[in-house]
This record gives structure tokens, sequence and C-alpha cells, in this order.
């Protein structure tokens, strides 16, 4: 199942979006601020994908993606983000995230979004797990 | 706008300067050259009238001096018993009134002891007896006399030329007898003007001639000046004519008008030749000249009167239509600052509906994933829907409530004076920033008196003024958040509003600028350089004022005055009232 921390200080937004993705077989985590986020992250290593808003108080969407990218770069993070800042999101991309999305968003399209980003990410880690694999087997010098 | 009683006091101030500077000169010119032009021309008149009658009593003496010297040279070329005859007495005096028309009435030979010797004329005065007429006594002690006019023995008046001569021991007279009529016509022949004319006056004021009109009341007055004349001068050495002519000007005991009178003394001053002639007379083309100058200068008055009225009142029109335009664009400018105030706000707004939005979606979608699972729900599926359905009512509530709050300040801008409650626009102006404050991180604090007077103003200009500072406040610490502090409060007769934040601070170069229009330190394409700029005009256009005080790196501090309306009297700011109910706190 695929785990995905959900990041939004609109809790509403969060429960129900939540409690949609779970319906999907989706596995959910929840923060409301970008510094929980980044708490959860550290308890939760099993996270595949996050979805986050960009507009928050405190910490603010892009530096939450800066210190998620900085602390787990295997993680993929899906913005959110309402019309008025889309740039905001693109500059997002250019920080690393996987996708954007435009706030409310179609649950379909999400769904696509997270599969995609999830198996992104298993490719990724396959492939890390895999050099890893190598290394020490070249340390074993076979 | 300015009202109607201040464009009617500006047509009045302006037809008061024009008529005020175009009469001046006008009224100095008249009265200078009126002055000048009427002591000139009365000083000709008189002159004129001086030098007349001088000539004319060169004329009068002359006459007389002429039939003495007849009667002297009779007297002198004819011995007493020749002229004793009778028959050779009246050859004489024919000869006489032959070369003088008529001038001579008769002749007459007198003795010392007064009688008659001799007579020739028509009347019966042979042997009349003199001794005791004045005359003859005044003949007998100086020799030569020219009388002054009397009846006598004849009974009609006349005067007489005598001349005493001495033959032995025994003096003896020869008298001759002047016409009065034509003496009076010679007096007379000086005629000026309508009511111009000449009389004889002797020393106590007894007509020696006949005047044509009554001027028995002006006698006094000529009187006065013969005596005035007659009083010693200090230069009565020298003989000019002033010597010999006054000039009055006496007020007529008759009818009250003015009279010029000038006399001059004959005989040695036993008669007095007298001219009088009304100053209206006597001044007519001055009077005139004078009345034809005050009609130009009335018309000229009222046309430069109309001209002013007229011109000032197109002036004072092209100003009120200008007024009105002025003050359409400030109204303009205003709501463009509004529209940029709201530009400002329009990200936060955006988010702060979307995020609704976004709930109620997402709530939607929940229910359509429970209906799903079947037409036939379970309690907890129900029970989901209910709180859906819920959260959509509060979520769509808080969008209504956005909307309400953006639309009270995007609302056109109407200018009109009202009672304001400054508290609730500061709250409603705090409501409306702080999600944008939220994003920026930026924590916004009041401390509002709670019984704070109301004010007149217009409440939504007074919104704009608060947004516009709070938004440069918000902008001031978009980078790093901070502390946005607000305060009301009342200082004297005067409100005070503080917008006070810990932002990035305005230099001190810049601090003496930022009122100025289109003074931006933004970013192009950020801000419009207007909104100090209309909060500076919307504040001072209700008698407030705006005041800042920063320091760079610490923060910025706005404090708007603004003055409490003056309980019982209508509140007046710059001539600006457009309404604003009395006394009362709303």
């Amino acid at each position: 199942m695929t785990r995905v921390l959900l990041i939004d200080d609109e809790q509403p937004f969060v429960e129900t979006l939540a409690k949609r993705l779970d319906k999907r077989g989706i596995t959910i985590l929840k923060a409301f601020t970008g510094q929980d986020g980044l708490d959860v992250l550290v308890e939760n290593p099993g996270v595949e994908v996050v979805i986050l808003d960009v507009k928050m108080p405190g910490l603010d969407g892009i530096e939450t993606l800066r210190r998620i990218k900085a602390s787990h770069p295997l993680v993929e993070v899906i913005m959110l983000t309402g019309h008025g800042t889309v740039e905001t999101a693109i500059d997002g991309m250019k920080e690393g995230a996987f996708d954007y999305l435009l706030k409310p968003c179609e649950m379909d399209d999400l769904m696509q979004k997270i599969s995609e980003a999830s198996m992104r990410k298993g490719q990724a880690s396959a492939r890390i797990d895999e050099a890893e694999a190598q290394l020490i087997a070249l340390r074993r010098g076979d | 706008m300015f009202d109607q009683a201040y464009y009617k006091q500006l047509t009045r101030t302006m037809i008061l300067s024009v008529v005020l500077v175009s009469f001046t000169p006008l009224i100095l010119i008249s009265g200078i050259m009126g002055y000048e032009f009427h002591t000139s021309y009365r000083n000709k008149v008189i002159e004129h009238l001086e030098e007349v009658v001088e000539k004319h009593k060169q004329i009068i003496d002359s006459f007389l001096n002429e039939r003495l010297a007849e009667i002297r040279v009779l007297a002198n070329s004819f011995s007493f018993n020749r002229l004793r005859d009778t028959k050779e007495l009246q050859e004489l005096l024919s000869a006489l009134q032959g070369y003088h028309q008529g001038m001579f009435v008769d002749l007459g030979l007198i003795r010392s002891d007064g009688i008659q010797e001799a007579y020739a004329g028509p009347f019966m005065l042979g042997r009349a007896d003199y001794s005791n007429a004045p005359w003859f006594k005044e003949v007998m002690r100086r020799k030569v006399y020219i009388s002054d006019v009397f009846l006598g023995l004849r009974g009609v008046p006349h005067f007489i030329v005598a001349v005493r001569m001495e033959s032995g021991s025994k003096d003896w007279i020869l008298r001759a007898t002047i016409d009065f009529v034509a003496f009076n016509q010679l007096v007379e022949n000086i005629r000026i003007g309508r009511t111009g004319l000449a009389y004889i006056i002797s020393k106590n004021g007894e007509f020696q001639t006949k005047p044509r009109v009554d001027v028995q009341g002006e006698i006094p007055a000529v009187l006065e000046i013969i005596a005035e004349q007659a009083l010693p001068q200090a230069d009565q050495t020298t003989k000019d004519k002033s010597e010999h002519v006054a000039v009055s000007v006496v007020r007529s005991t008759n009818d009250g008008h003015e009279v010029i009178i000038v006399t001059t003394p004959l005989k040695d001053g036993e008669w007095t030749l007298v001219y009088r002639q009304d100053a209206s007379d006597a001044l007519k083309s001055m009077y005139h000249t004078r009345n034809l100058g005050f009609a130009v200068s009335v018309l000229g008055g009222v046309a430069i009167l109309m001209v002013a009225m007229w011109r000032s009142r197109r002036v004072v029109e092209r100003i009120r239509q200008a007024d009105r335009e002025k003050e359409l664009l400030n109204d303009q400018v205003i709501e463009a600052g509004k529209l940029a105030s709201v530009g400002e706000l329009a990200a936060g707004i955006a988010h702060e509906i979307n995020n609704p939005v976004a709930i109620m979606v997402e709530e939607g979608g929940w229910i359509s994933d429970l209906l799903a699972d079947g037409p036939n729900l379970n309690d907890e599926n129900f029970s989901e829907i209910t709180k859906s359905l819920e959260q959509i009512k509060t979520q769509g509530t808080r969008c209504k409530e956005i909307t309400h709050k953006l639309l009270s300040f995007a609302r056109k801008t109407d200018s009109t004076l009202k009672d304001v409650n400054l508290n609730e626009i500061i709250e409603e102006m705090i409501d409306l920033s702080t999600q944008r404050a939220r994003y920026a991180n930026v924590h916004i604090s009041s401390d509002l008196q709670f019984d704070l007077p109301g004010i007149c103003a217009s409440p939504s200009e007074i919104q704009q003024v608060l947004l516009n500072l709070i938004n440069n406040a918000l902008d001031a610490m978009d980078k790093d958040g901070g502390e946005l502090f607000i305060s009301s409060h009342v200082v004297d007769q005067t409100v005070h509003v503080v917008v006070q934040d810990t932002g990035h601070g305005i230099p001190q170069s810049n601090l003496q600028r930022i009122f100025d229009p289109f003074f931006t330190t933004k970013p192009v394409g950020r801000g419009t350089g207007l909104g100090l700029s209309i909060c500076y005009g919307i504040v001072t256009k209700i008698g407030g004022d705006i005041m800042v005080q920063s320091t760079v790196d610490k923060g910025t501090k706005f404090t708007i005055v603004l003055p409490l309306p003056n309980r019982g009297e209508k509140p007046e700011a710059n001539g600006d009232n457009r309404g604003c109910s009395q006394g009362e706190t709303p």
C-alpha cells in the first residue's frame, strides 16, 4: 500500500481528502504545518509521496519542499496550489517536486499523480538498492 | 466640492476687485482733472470780468472827466458878464447838446450867494436859490464837483457837473446837468450772459444808476466789499489793477444762489461801479462740461460694472467647472487607488476563497464515494454524509463572509460625510487583511479605545486609508514576518489612529517624499505610488493630518489625526460639508 503524507493548513480539507484516499487503498499520514510534516517524515521513513500545499503560514510550501528534499531526497512531492500561486508551484518543481495540481483537484488526477510518483519513488529506490547491492558485491570482491 | 455660497463670494470678490481697480484711477483722474479745470476756468472767467469792469470804469471815468473838462473850458473861455446873458448861455447849451446828443440837459450860472444868475434849459429855474443845496456847498468848498444823483428842484433824477470861478472879489459857479437816462445807458452798456449787469452806487449804498433787475438784496454784501476795499493795504503804493478791482462771490439773499460781484471805485471812491452776474451763468460752459464729463463717467462706470460682472461670472463658472473636473479626477484617483489596494489583497483573498471551495469539492467527492457503495446507507455512512453536508454549509458560509468583506470594501467610493465608528472600520480592515497577514507571518494586534467618539468622514474613504496603511505595513514585513499594531484613542479634540509595524522601515531621505504622488520604493508593477498620496488627500480634506516616524530595520509608525466634530456646530473641513448628522455618536 502506498504511504502518502498530506500537509495542508486547512484541517477539514486534510481530513476529508485523507478519508477519500484511504477508501482508495492509500495509507495516509496527516500534518497541518510544514514543520509537522517534516517531523512526521522523520518518524515514518516509509512515506513514499508527500502532497504539499504551497501557501501555508509559518513554514511555507516551498521551504518545506526544500527541507524534505534535503532530508529525504527519494520522497516524491506533489504540490497543491491555487490559481494565484501556480508560479510558486512551478518554482517548486525546479526545487525537485514531482508535479503540481490545482486545488480543488479531481480525485482521478490525484490518484494518477500519486501512482506515478509512487512508481518513480519505487524505481529510484530499486535503482539505489541495486546500486547498493553492486557496491556490496564489489566490496566482497565477487 | 465647494458649495454655492463659496462661488457667490468668489464672484462678489472678483467683481469688487475689478471695479475697485477700474474705478479708483477713474475717480482720481476725474477728481483731479475736474478740480484743476474748475479752478482754472473760474480764474479765467474772473480775470475776464475784472478786465471788462476795468475797461468800463475807464469809459465812465473818461465820460465824467470829459464833461467836467468841457464845463471848465466854458467857464474859462467866457466871462461872468457874458455868461449871465441867458441868450448866450442858451447858445452854448445848444452847442453842447449838438455835440453830445442831448447829454447836457441845462446850464446855469450861480452867484456866490447861491442865487442862479442865468439859466438855459427846459426847466423854469431862473433866479433859483441854491444857497442851501449840498452840491452848492461842495462846489464852493472844492472848486470842481460832480454830484450824486438827486431829485433837486425839478423833481427828476439827475446829477450835476459844476466849477467855481473867481472874478475879482466875487466867485461864481457854472454848472451843467447831465441827462440821467443817457448816463444810465452808458453804465448799463456792459452786459455779459443772461444775468450780467452793471450799476453805480454811492458810498452810502444809494443807487446812482437804475439796475434793470432788483439787486437790493445784494447791496449789504457789496457795501462790505467796498469797505474792505477801502482798508489800507500793505502794498498800497503799488498802483496795479488789483487795487482798483475787487472780486467776491456772495450768496444772494433773494434765492440763495451764488453771485459773482466785481467792484471798482469811481470818482475818487465816492461812487462804486458794481458788476454782478450769477455764478451759474458766468460759469455756464464749465458746468456744462462738468455735467457732460459726469455723464460720461457714469456711463463708463456702468459699462465697467457690467463688464466686470459678466467677466467675473464667466471666470467663476470656469473655476467651478475646473473644480468639478478636479473633484471627478480626485474621485477617479481614489477609486484607482482602491482598486490597487484590492489588487494587493487579491492573492490572499483568492487563496482564502479557494480553500473552502476545495473543502466543499472534497466533501462532495466524499459523499459521492459513499453513495457509490450502494443505495442502502448504513449508519456510519449516513453520519459521514451528514457531517460532509454540514462541512459544505460551513465552508459556503465562510466563502460568503469573505466575498461580503471584499465587496464592502470594493464597492464604489461614496465621499458623503457621515458619522463614522472608527473602531468598526479598523476591525473590518483587520479582518480583511488577516489571511494575508497569516501567510506573511505577521501577527496583528490592536488596542482600540472602547468609547471612541464618532468622527465625521466618508466611511469608504477611511476604509481605504486604513487598508492602504495596513497593506504597506504587510509589504514591509513580507519577507520575515513581524508585528502589526493598530490602536485608536482620543487626544485633545482629535482621534489618533496608529498603524505601527516592525518592518524594514523607511530611510530618512525618503520620509519627506512618501506622500508625493507616484513616489514608490516598491518594485515596478507592484506599487502605483498613489496609495499614501491618496491617504494624505483624504485625511487633509476632512481637516486631519498624517504623521510618520520610521527607523530603518526597526519599523514604521503612521499616526492618523482626525478632528472630532464640534458638538452643536456644523462640521466643516476646507469648505467641505457634504452632510453629517450633528452631535451623535454612532
